[in-house]
């Protein structure tokens, strides 16, 4: 071998720091902070400041783990959609294996850092969220059936709940409808996104609705879902953690949804090619905006419930 | 060009910087959650293979 191979071998297997970064889904995880956050602000018992901060840390690290343990998975799906091509396993820049380790390793060093620094129900949570993403998800799933985002999108939506139980080491009426939120909000925010990048995901094989069912049928699906989760958006309103803001911003954002999945509805694959999928782009970034503003509003509520601001009479019927 | 002003050498240098701060930054951390959870009185003990009568429940009256 000359010199110029071994540079050249180096070269290919030099991954920089920002590389490993990168295999951590930081865009995800930025979610799953904020969401874990509001989750552990809204909880009814105070974490000291230092303790919320390494736990809130320790599910970041959790959820990069899942992401790294995804993208070791995902590494063929990866290199054939557009979307994903120039992640770093597919662009030759970190190694599978080193993806599987990393993942591993910061898996197990998350949950047994969550565990010491608050309780082991909120490890335990952590633990099963990375196995439901990394092994229900990615390796049973995702490839198996187009129902794959509804039952995967679990793993999206235990954050809030890991949050409420490093406050309060269980679970409560609360957490659940954070969980439930963000369980039912996923399937219509993939949907958007799948009903626009159709090709990515057939020529990748992947079973989405859109290439499984078609578009009438995903269409129709988003439209349902949205329905299903205007109430659950609403519910939160009536418990510990909600209050008159939250409900009049969660009408707001249901209506702006509402319409969004009807316009989608009353679209065919003819109107959608001609715009662009405009409308879909549209539903896509709505939809993200729709629920970090729910939960900026869930935070509102803990704010002013801090302040002594919250309405004497409100009902609250959990 | 100088032999360590190579990309690779680049690279692995922001590997390392990057590595150095994130356990700088571990230690950190586990010594402000110590001295927090020290300053709120949990327990530090744990069992260690023999009875430590510190570690046992108050006897009832």
């Amino acid at each position: 071998m000359s010199d110029t191979d071994w540079t050249l071998a180096a070269r290919a297997h030099e991954p920089a720091f920002g590389d490993y970064i990168e295999l951590l889904k930081p865009r995800v995880m930025r979610l799953v902070v904020f969401t874990a956050f509001v989750g552990m602000v809204c909880a009814p018992v105070a974490v000291h400041p230092v303790i919320g901060l390494a736990s809130i840390l320790c599910i970041a690290v959790g959820a990069g783990a899942a992401g790294a343990l995804n993208m070791w998975q995902d590494w063929d799906i990866d290199a054939v959609m557009r979307r994903t091509a120039a992640r770093p396993i597919p662009s030759g820049r970190v190694e599978r294996g080193e993806a599987l380790a990393i993942g591993l390793t910061l898996a197990a060093f998350a949950v047994v850092m969550l565990a010491l620094f608050a309780n082991p129900f909120a490890a335990g949570l952590l633990a099963f969220t990375i196995f439901f993403y990394a092994v229900v998800y990615s390796i049973w799933l995702k490839r198996a059936t187009p129902q794959n985002i509804v039952i995967g999108g679990a793993a999206g939506a235990f954050p809030p709940m890991i949050g409420w139980a490093v406050a309060t080491g269980g679970i409560a009426p609360e957490s659940v409808l954070m969980f439930l939120l963000i369980f039912v909000w996923t399937p219509p925010h993939f949907w958007a996104l799948a009903l626009f990048r159709n090709d990515d995901y057939r020529r990748a094989g992947v079973p989405m609705l859109p290439v499984t069912a078609g578009d009438r049928v995903t269409r129709n699906h988003i439209l349902a879902y949205s329905l299903v989760l205007a109430p659950i958006a609403i519910a939160p309103a009536f418990t510990a953690i909600g209050g008159p803001v939250y409900l009049a911003g969660a009408v707001v954002l249901d209506a702006l949804l509402l319409v969004g999945a009807a316009r989608l509805w009353r679209r065919d694959p003819d109107s959608a090619s001609r715009d662009r999928f405009l409308a879909e782009k549209r539903f896509f970034g709505l939809s993200i905006v729709y629920l970090f503003l729910l939960f900026a509003l869930l935070l509102a509520e803990a704010a002013l419930g801090a302040a002594g601001l919250t309405p004497a009479g409100w009902p609250v019927l959990v | 060009m100088r032999p360590d002003s190579h990309e690779i050498f680049g690279r692995r240098r922001s590997r390392n910087i990057g590595l150095g701060l994130v356990l700088g930054a571990f230690v950190l951390l586990v010594f402000a959650v110590t001295m927090v959870k020290l300053s709120e009185g949990q327990s530090m003990q744990g069992f260690d293979h023999t009875l430590r009568p510190s570690l046992l429940p108050p006897a009832e009256e």
